[in-house]
């Protein structure tokens, strides 16, 4: 099993994992409260990011709608510990439950009634809105005023009930990337993933050649959506508080998928450097910012922006891809 | 409730919705054509809205005269954006183009912000407290206003495509891409002459809704939403579709907010988008597969 993940893999390419696992894991005893949540963020990004990739860089289905399986991995989690002490850790069966039957849901009418490309993309968009509204009208989680998780001071980390401190969360989220590399790695190199890489490229060929390709789409949109559950699980004991209007919100979508699709499409180290890069300008920025005394909304957005419109016009395919021919890190066989 | 009120306001829908749909309009237009989803579309709108502002402050004109010029002006700047940026996208894959314009919009809300502030601003106008009655249905002066030049601009751009030779080149364009090229029709800039068009209807829309309602620079991913469930409704790259989509979207929403709360009102919206997309994907005047 470990051979064949590691079959073709280069050898430096491995090394260069392996350090930056080590680098991540050693990272929170040198980085204070700021720069750990960065690093929070970062592992976050890059888990998320992987969990779209599935759908989008493996089956090529373009989901705009991701943030719909974050906030309900939130609230099943977060509702079931508030209103009944139950454990996140079997508050997340929920979680996956709920995102990989909505997942489902929208992956069976969608594929069943031929909604594809444009159509698809905003009938994932119409899904999170309709769950942004409806989650501003759902009493049992308190509606549009929020919903809050009981905050104490720690004085250990509780990893039963997830409350602790961020190094905590920080771990789990390393161990959580660095599971979804390597899910998604095996995943790329099962059957399955071969047969979803026939579908992106030519869902009329892969299905002459005897594919079931109703049946695969659905797998990769119920893993996808069940993965970025989890990130929401994470998300609600984190943060505490959630919010339908900023959970399900369309920019949480767009936020999530941009890591991808910076990094490198497709990809398994796209996600990964897209999250560097994006959360490490967007909080450099911020530093820069704060320096400058420069104190103007949307001015870090607007240089986002311009970094982001500079990198899809000259880099079409990510950073990714033109790094690791670069390094000779490219995948061989 | 009498049931008068109902009447009231799904009229009152009615008319703002054509100028939804004429927002609508430019997209499908674009996307019509371009076949580019301008994810921008919302940002688009709050720009000519705020032109509105802007103008009518320096020149205390009406904003339905002021649409001529900022119509103008929009179609300068889509125009220019097609010819300069979204040209070289035209045979990229969806979720590059996907991501350039949503890297326009980034900029385009900030910049909105960065210059206007976060607070809604709005306009009086000498008719904004006037209505008119016919029967037992009381609506306001400004919406049939807005709704008729709505009507105009639309009339004006279902003119220009059916019977000037431009218009048909542009058709030529959108029918088959190849053939267009084949006969000798510098198909780049026709495109960005669609784009431009496209601007323009925002531009008019913006303007005429200025009359109606407030602007913030964060409702313009709304408006792109919105924009996007009223073109599919009606029929992605339909023109009379995207109308006929904006006035039942706008009389949905008006009537769900009444029937129900107000704050839910545009998952009625969101929920016909769905219904639509399911059982006639190509929209309720789209043409069979795209």
């Amino acid at each position: 099993m470990i051979a064949r993940l590691l079959e073709g893999v280069p050898r430096r390419g491995l090394v260069c994992l392996a350090a930056l696992f080590a680098l991540l894991a050693v990272f929170p005893a040198f980085a204070g409260g700021y720069l750990l949540s960065v690093g929070f963020l970062i592992l976050y990004f890059a888990f998320v990011g992987q969990a779209w990739n599935i759908m989008m860089g493996f089956a090529g289905q373009l989901s705009l709608g991701h943030s719909l399986y974050v906030g309900l991995g939130a609230y099943a989690a977060a509702a079931l510990y508030v209103h009944f002490g139950i454990s996140p850790w079997i508050g997340l069966g929920a979680s996956i439950a709920v995102a990989a039957l909505a997942g489902a849901v929208i992956g069976f009418l969608a594929f069943r009634f031929g909604v594809a490309g444009v159509y698809f993309a905003i009938l994932t968009i119409a899904f999170a809105e309709f769950a942004r509204i409806g989650f501003d009208h759902f009493r049992w989680v308190q509606g549009s005023s929020g919903f809050f998780l009981p905050v104490a001071n720690y004085t250990r980390n509780d990893l039963w009930n997830l409350r602790g401190s961020p190094v905590m969360f920080y771990y789990l989220m390393l161990v959580m990337t660095a599971g979804a590399f390597v899910l998604c790695h095996a995943l790329l190199r099962s059957r399955m993933g071969y047969y979803w890489l026939a579908i992106r490229e030519s869902p009329e060929a892969a299905q002459a050649l005897g594919v079931n390709v109703f049946r695969y789409k659905m797998v990769a949109v119920v893993i996808s959506a069940a993965m970025t559950s989890l990130a929401g699980v994470i998300f609600a004991f984190y943060y505490n508080n959630l919010f339908p209007e900023q959970i399900f919100h369309i920019s949480r979508s767009i936020e999530l998928i941009l890591g991808p699709i910076i990094g490198g499409i497709g990809t398994l180290v796209g996600p990964l450097v897209g999250a560097f890069l994006l959360t490490g300008l967007a909080e450099g920025m911020r530093e820069a910012m704060l320096r400058l005394g420069i104190d103007v909304p949307g001015v870090k957005q607007v240089f986002y922006g311009i970094c982001l419109l500079l990198v899809v016009v000259f880099l079409p395919h990510g950073v990714w891809p033109p790094l690791a021919r670069a390094f000779g890190l490219e995948r061989k066989g | 409730m009498p049931v008068e009120v109902y009447f009231n306001v799904a009229a009152s829908g009615l008319l703002t919705g054509l100028v939804y749909g004429l927002m609508a309009l430019g997209l499908s237009v674009i996307f019509g054509v371009v076949r580019v989803v301008n994810f921008a579309h919302g940002e688009m709108m709050t720009l000519a809205m705020y032109l509105t502002l802007v103008l009518f402050g320096a020149l205390k004109l009406d904003p339905l005269i002021l649409l001529v010029p900022i119509a103008a002006v929009m179609f300068a700047f889509g125009y220019l954006l097609q010819a300069g940026l979204i040209n070289p996208f035209i045979n990229r894959p969806e979720h590059s183009q996907f991501m350039l314009l949503v890297a326009l919009a980034l900029i385009l809300v900030n910049v909105q912000l960065i210059i206007f502030g976060p607070d809604a601003k709005g306009i009086r106008t000498a008719y904004s407290f006037d209505s008119f009655q016919m029967g037992k249905i009381i609506v306001d002066a400004s919406k049939v206003y807005a709704a008729g030049a709505a009507l105009v601009v639309a009339a004006a751009l279902f003119a220009f495509f059916k019977y000037t030779l431009l218009g048909k080149a542009i058709r030529a364009c959108a029918d088959n891409y190849d053939g267009a090229r084949v006969v000798g029709l510098n198909v780049k800039h026709l495109y960005a002459l669609t784009f431009g068009l496209g601007a323009a209807c925002v531009g008019a829309a913006g303007a005429m809704l200025m009359v109606v309602a407030d602007v913030t620079p964060a409702i313009g991913p709304a408006y792109t939403l919105l924009a996007f469930v009223i073109v599919i409704t009606g029929g992605l790259g339909s023109m009379p579709g995207a109308l006929l989509g904006g006035l039942l979207i706008g009389a949905t929403e008006a009537l769900g907010g009444v029937l129900f709360t107000p704050s839910a009102k545009s998952m009625f919206a969101f929920a016909l988008l769905v219904l639509v997309l399911l059982f006639r994907p190509q929209g309720i005047l789209g043409r069979k597969a795209a």
